[in-house]
């Protein structure tokens, strides 16, 4: 009996560790989106021109949907320049950069596109109804949709020159295919 | 120069007409505040710690109020619109997790615990009160003067 116990009570705490081990491992900041390989959901705004956003007007190219704030210092003034860059390099070949501006005033979100020189569309969410279709936790957050309109990855942070180039150019190189 | 004039104006006046068209889709059914406040405190505000969408103050919970009492006002039924927002940010938001699957274990863990405590606390004492039975039983051999000795001074506490 004393010999069983003896064996049972350090046994006993293997599940509790295994559990442990599981649960720090984790990084808590980093939540799963379950809109990967989902189709990207619609939205029909307003740029800050004026002009109407539709995510189905660009239906078949690979678009990058990247959500900011004038507020969120420094990580979108970071990726500002990163996607302007980007967009220029892309704009001929099917790809797409479309801003969601979230909880923001509009004469601050004017001056961040003008101060960077953003020339791809910007749009303002104001009621944060296209932010909560896409599960947007903070910003910023930006999504790459395939030609099929399927949100392929989600990348949580400022984007660097190289996320996009490996991300998009996988896009593309995939879109190619019949 | 009125050209560019124009273009400030428009972009103002087409945000308010897009947010009037938003505001007008919903038929004008009545959605009672309560119910838009009991599907917020299920939610888990994204942007705080261990806050509900009831309970936090930023901008971010405020707008997740509306689109609630939008989703409702257009006839959705609570449970509908908390599965809309576990669809896009997933189990997460909830601030109870779902009693199924593996969440099963948080409510598991305790008792089974609790259990296992019980039992454990359960065989050690029966064996203590089992050892002491067994020290009454067989009287040990002690000097008879120390015994005096013990008797005399246990009387003198008391």
């Amino acid at each position: 009996m004393s010999r069983l116990w003896r064996w049972l009570i350090p046994l006993a705490t293997v599940p509790v560790l295994a559990l442990l081990a599981y649960g720090f491992r984790a990084n808590p900041r980093d939540i799963p989106s379950p809109l990967v390989g989902r189709p990207a959901p619609r939205f029909a705004l307003a740029t800050l021109d004026g002009a109407p956003l539709a995510l189905e007007a660009h239906r078949g190219k690979v678009v990058v949907v990247n959500f900011w704030a004038s507020w969120c210092y420094p990580a979108c003034y970071e990726e500002a320049p990163v996607l302007e860059r980007s967009w220029r390099a892309y704009r001929g070949r099917g790809v797409v950069v479309v801003g969601v501006d979230i909880q923001d005033k509009p004469e601050a979100a004017q001056k961040f596109v003008r101060d960077f020189g953003l020339t791809f569309p910007n749009a303002q969410d104001p009621t944060g109804t296209v932010s909560v279709d896409y599960g947007v936790y903070g910003v910023p957050e930006t999504f790459f949709v395939d030609r099929q309109g399927r949100i392929r990855v989600k990348h949580v942070g400022a984007v660097t020159d190289d996320v996009f180039r490996e991300t998009v150019d996988r896009l593309l190189a995939e879109a190619a295919k019949p | 120069m009125s050209r560019e004039w124009l273009r400030r104006l428009a972009a103002p006046v087409l945000v308010l007409l897009v947010s009037v068209a938003a505001g007008a889709q919903p038929p004008a059914a009545p959605v009672s505040e309560d119910t838009v406040h009991e599907v917020a405190t299920q939610l888990r505000c994204v942007v705080c710690q261990s806050l509900s969408v009831a309970d936090s103050p930023s901008e971010m919970a405020s707008q997740m109020r509306g689109i609630i009492r939008a989703r409702l006002a257009a006839g959705e039924r609570p449970a509908e619109v908390i599965q809309y927002f576990v669809d896009r940010y997933g189990e997460w938001i909830l601030l109870a997790p779902r009693r199924r699957g593996f969440n099963l274990l948080v409510w598991l863990f305790p008792l089974v615990a609790v259990a296992t405590g019980l039992v454990l606390v359960a065989t050690i004492v029966r064996r203590w009160t089992r050892r002491r039975r067994d020290g009454v039983a067989a009287p040990v051999n002690v000097d008879p003067a120390m015994s005096e000795r013990i008797r005399r001074e246990m009387e003198r506490g008391t």
